[in-house]
């Protein structure tokens, strides 16, 4: 390992911008002659629109135009689309509602687009949306998922006959209900999982430019795929086709899964430009964001867990319903199916696994993936399940799960997933050693002593990341290939460009991808320069999400190293008039092994460039590149532990020590792994303890600002005590696995596990706010 | 934001002429709680008056017991004031957690009590410390200042100018912060004077917003101990209910935050 190599901390090249105020976000872009959007939405969570009258509101200063959903519709753009086709289990295609990217005839949640106002400026853009008189005849509201599939509810979608989108399951129900009947014993478990705002710290914006000399369109947004916006947008909406659609993701300020989805605003504000004849940007606001962000989340699942008599677990069975407000968005229906029901298996060797999953319009935004995305819904129902078994059945934590490990690689689950890797044993072992899991119970003691009540709780989580082997994910319904690319371009004096199509929102491609192209070929890290975010630069490209930028982003820039060094070896060995599988690349210097000829890397690129001397039949120039498409998914796992005090007169929950042992697999970058884990556990402690959506029962989200939405923040959180352990993935060249979600599925188990010990009563949902502990310690008394 | 007129008073006096001329003008003093108001579009004055740079609004005198802030004292000099901190550190307690830095350098004790959020901090110390509310016009004892949520005894174009008070010789300030906004979900500010006299003022939690509790005072009376809190019935039918907290959850609140404001002393 070189200084900037593989393994080495290096400081994030992006950094010096972000830090010094210098990022390019999409608000920052400005072109000649723009002008500025205003959306108006509705302010009911069900209406139709009986007429739009916006004769008042063109006539106010500084309005170019206002435009509704009747003139998109006449426009020929299309409806906004989910991806994932998932059958129920009947055989029928799941039942996709109409989601018009401005509504022309329903409003199905508060903050549906309606019509975009273009002025001058965002404040006369917001007095002329003001002015816009919309005339609504309001309908029933429903936002509940569990009330919303009963009868005689009121129905969004005339698809969707009692809001069920489908009903959908995996595994083998008759061996799942044959082991519960023999079990010796079973817990049971109702279990929420909270609806969650991703809050990213840039909100989203658009700038949609015209070209009406070329009849090319250029999008600018906030995007985590931006190729995979401009496959949607040509493909579905009808905006133009591909090649005259140029998008654009510059600096993106945080994403959580929230800004892979293609949302109404980039097409209108398209739209709009060409209507308008001027460029149109829009920037949401942080209500607007709450409101109309694709929400995360939201699950209501039973579960029942069968035990053998050696404690050993014989069978899983999961009944959920999931909320995906109201439309599907992108990738909402593999979300709570095979991102979730597939990972039930957990660390566990389960012979039989059936679960069962409803999805659900109500009148709530629409939710899709975020941070983890479906995995944190599968690891806290499985792991608040192994604790309360564990306390059911008087035995510790860690010892049901040792019982229950899975040890012999590779481990084909009863539901898809293939473990190719693990070691569960080893990271339980070192987050109980590093938590001094048998001094806790002095600790409590102590505790007891200052009236406070002090709790543990574990969680062992997997997750499948590396998304994903195109071939399969196809089977199961994907619209698209899960591959990536990337593109190695050595310049003529030997600096390098790399364009791949992963996509950096937050978390250090810049850095670690140069640090791969360091490692082989041994150029200054400072030489290399990684491009991303632009489909007019990048060849293609599936984007960042899943954790997949390392396994999958980083395998295709491998695979076009290959070729890149290879090509450079053949015209070095050419130079030096010695064989090509002699040349070895050390340092930055090609040279010929167990002798002192060599040639240095920038005079190798000239030569490939000036094409003066190369080897017969060589092309000239030094470019590669190269798709990889993954053999199989990868399979992170760790143990968290977490421990906390409760002060049982408020119920106030302290977070005093929380422990990680994650196996990633191979590390290109310590520091940027433990900033992912880091992350990734304050939000998952924020859901845990603090975060919350809620609408009313009018469909008024009353969590609409940092008011009321609780943020996790520096002092809700101890210093964590991180560590790897490193049991390399055999399926991809680099041995890594994915590290970007890990924090956030691993630790809300934890806590409320943690939670639930100290205060002796099992019965608490997340967020546990100091209300709901303070009450369900009292009950416990 | 709407568009506004901005104007800068040097003077008290100056002040009032420039909300004379103003068709809607609003006093600007923090700008912590207005200007965001103004920026979601809920407030839209004509005229906003800044008060900020009113040298006789400003600055903490401390003469013997006898407390004087000027209204446009930030939170920050109040928490920060080594004199104050000889009579009153439990005012100073207080403001240091109002918010954030960046929020206790800007915002004002004059207009934290002139806006008189249910969930604020100072409108309890008014309380509490039996506090007079200076103006330009008159002299207002707190206990007949704080009117509602959100309301006042200001008329108006009224403009406080100053607070008073004599520091007690016991007080405390605890306050149970809302996980999400970080302001009180209950706060309780306890004084006890040389003479006996003992008021619990409580913000947060009132469903009218800050209140005495005369059960609470009259247990401290008999015996200023946390114990002393023990037997007394807090009753929560007058209490806020929301999202964050029940009323039932925030009586509870209130009886813990007096037995540990009382400790604290
Ligand atoms: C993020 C954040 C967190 C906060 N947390 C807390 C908290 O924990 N606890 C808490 O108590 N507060 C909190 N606040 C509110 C903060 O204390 C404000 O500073 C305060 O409520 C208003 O004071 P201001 O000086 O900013 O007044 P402004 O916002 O300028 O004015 C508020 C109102 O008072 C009027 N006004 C101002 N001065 C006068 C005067 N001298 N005479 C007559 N009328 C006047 C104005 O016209 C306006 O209507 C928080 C605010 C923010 C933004």
């Amino acid at each position: 390992m070189g200084i900037d190599g593989i393994g080495a901390r290096v400081p994030r090249k992006e950094d010096r911008r972000f830090l010094t105020g210098k990022g390019r976000y999409t608000d920052d872009m400005s072109v000649p002659g723009m002008k500025y959007a205003v959306f108006v939405r509705s302010p009911h969570a069900h209406a139709t629109i009986a007429g739009i009258d916006a004769t008042a509101a063109k006539a106010m200063p500084g309005v170019i135009d206002v435009l509704d959903g009747k003139q998109l519709l006449a426009d020929g753009i299309g409806n906004l689309i989910c991806g994932w086709m998932i059958h129920s289990k009947d055989g029928t295609p799941m039942k996709m509602g109409a989601w018009r990217p401005l509504a022309d005839r329903t409003v199905r949640y508060v903050g549906d687009a309606v019509a975009i106002v273009v002025a001058d400026s965002v404040a006369e853009a917001r007095d002329a949306a003001e002015a816009v008189v919309v005339d609504y005849d309001l309908l029933p509201v429903v936002t509940d998922p569990v009330q919303a599939i009963a009868d005689g509810q009121p129905q969004l979608h005339p698809e969707a006959s009692n809001n069920l989108i489908f009903d959908w399951e995996l595994g083998d129900a008759a061996a799942v209900d044959q082991a519960l009947a023999a079990a010796a014993h079973v817990t049971e478990l109702k279990i929420f999982n909270n609806r969650l705002s991703p809050n990213p710290m840039e909100p989203r914006a658009t700038l949609g430019i015209y070209d009406a000399g070329d009849d090319h369109y250029t999008c600018y947004t906030t995007s985590q795929n931006p190729h995979v916006a401009r496959l949607v947008m040509s493909a579905f909406y009808n905006v133009a086709p591909e090649n005259k659609l140029r998008v654009i993701a510059p600096d993106v300020g945080g994403g959580f899964g929230s800004k892979i989805f293609i949302y109404p605003e980039e097409i209108v504000c398209l739209w709009a430009s060409k209507r308008t004849g001027v460029p149109v940007k829009w920037t949401c606001d942080r209500t607007e964001a709450f409101l109309t962000d694709a929400h995360g989340r939201d699950h209501v699942s039973t579960v029942k867990m069968a035990f053998d008599a050696g404690n050993r677990i014989t069978a899983l069975k999961v009944d959920t319903i999931a909320n995906l407000g109201a439309y599907m968005s992108l990738f909402s229906s593999c979300v709570p199916t095979y991102l979730y029901a597939t990972l039930l298996s957990g660390q566990y060797d389960i012979p039989a696994i059936h679960a069962n999953v409803r999805t659900v319009y109500t009148n709530t935004a629409p939710v899709d993936a975020y941070r983890g995305a479906g995995r944190p819904e599968a690891t806290y129902l499985l792991e608040r399940t192994m604790e309360t078994a564990a306390r059911e059945l008087g035995i510790s934590p860690a010892e049901l799960r040792r019982t229950n490990f899975i040890r012999s690689f590779p481990h084909q689950t009863p539901v898809i997933m293939n473990y190719d890797a693990g070691d569960y044993e080893t990271s339980l072992n070192a987050a109980m050693a590093a938590a001094d899991w048998n001094g806790f119970a002095a600790r409590k003691a102590e505790a007891e002593g200052r009236g406070m009540k002090r709790g543990i709780g574990m969680s062992c989580y997997i997750e499948a990341c590396g998304l994903a082997p195109s071939a399969a994910a196809g089977s199961l319904g994907a619209g698209v290939g899960l591959w990536e690319s990337a593109e190695v371009k050595v310049n003529m004096v030997g600096t390098i460009e790399v364009m791949t199509g992963s996509h950096s929102h937050g978390q250090g491609h810049e850095t670690t991808f140069a640090q791969l192209v360091a490692d082989r070929l041994g150029v200054p890290i400072d030489s290399i320069n990684i491009v991303h975010g632009d489909t007019d630069k990048v060849q293609m490209g599936m984007g960042t999400y899943g954790s997949r930028s390392g396994a999958v982003g980083m395998s295709a820039l491998a695979k076009a190293l290959d070729k890149v060094e290879a090509k450079a070896k053949k015209i070095a060995a050419h130079l030096m008039e010695a064989d090509e599988s002699d040349v070895v690349i050390e340092d930055g210097v090609l040279k010929v092994a167990g002798t002192d000829k060599s040639v240095p890397w920038f005079q190798m690129a000239l030569a490939a460039y000036t094409a003066h001397n190369l080897p017969q039949g060589l092309e000239p120039g030094l470019k590669e590149s190269a798709f990889y498409d993954p053999a199989n998914f990868t399979f992170p796992a760790g143990c968290y532990i977490c421990e906390v005090e409760v002060d049982p007169e408020t119920g106030r929950t302290k977070v005093v020590q929380f422990v990680a042992a994650d196996d990633f697999g191979n590390i290109i970058n310590p520091m940027i792994v433990e900033g992912q884990v880091h992350g990734g556990i304050a939000q998952g402690i924020g859901q845990a303890l603090l975060e919350g959506v809620h609408y009313d029962d009018s469909g008024q989200l009353l969590t609409a600002s940092y008011m009321d939405y609780a943020m996790p923040r520096a002092d809700d959180l101890p210093s964590f005590k991180v560590s790897t352990s490193n049991t390399p993935c055999p399926s991809n060249p680099l041995g890594v696995k994915g590290c970007g979600e890990a924090g956030a599925i691993g630790s809300p188990p934890a806590l409320i596990n943690a939670i639930t010990d100290a205060i002796g009563n099992n019965a608490l949902t997340m967020p546990a706010t100091p209300e709901k502990v303070w009450a369900a310690a009292q009950a416990a008394n | 934001m709407y568009q506004t007129n901005y104007h800068r008073a040097s003077s008290v006096q100056e002040a009032v002429q420039m909300m004379g001329a103003a068709t809607e003008g609003k006093y600007l003093s923090g700008g912590m709680t207005l200007i965001p108001t103004m920026r979601q579009r809920l407030a839209a004055p004509s005229d906003l008056i800044d008060l900020r740079h009113i040298a006789e609004m400003k600055g903490i005198a401390v003469n013997g017991r006898s407390v004087r802030i000027g209204a446009a004292t930030t939170h920050e000099e109040v928490a920060t004031s080594a004199e104050l901190r000889t009579v009153c550190p439990a005012l100073c307690g207080l403001a240091g957690h109002i918010g954030d830095p960046a929020v206790r350098h800007m915002g004002t004790i004059g207009g934290s009590i002139a806006n008189n959020d249910p969930a604020a901090d100072y409108p309890a110390a008014m309380l509490a410390l039996d506090a007079v509310i200076v103006t330009d016009r008159r002299e207002i004892k707190a206990g007949d200042f704080f009117t509602g949520l959100f309301e006042t005894a200001l008329e108006d174009g009224e403009i406080i100018t100053a607070v008073r008070f004599d520091a007690p010789a016991k007080a405390a300030y605890q306050k149970f912060a809302n996980p999400a906004s970080r302001y009180a979900m209950a706060g309780v500010f306890v004084a006890k004077r040389d003479n006996g006299d003992v008021r619990v003022a409580v913000t947060g939690a009132g469903s009218s917003g800050v209140f005495r509790h005369p059960d609470l005072e009259a247990a401290l009376s008999a015996n200023w101990s946390p114990d002393a809190v023990a037997n007394v019935t807090v009753d929560g039918s007058d209490m806020l209910s929301d999202l964050h907290a029940s009323a039932a959850y925030r009586a509870n609140l209130v009886k813990v935050m007096t037995k540990r404001a009382v400790s604290a002393t």
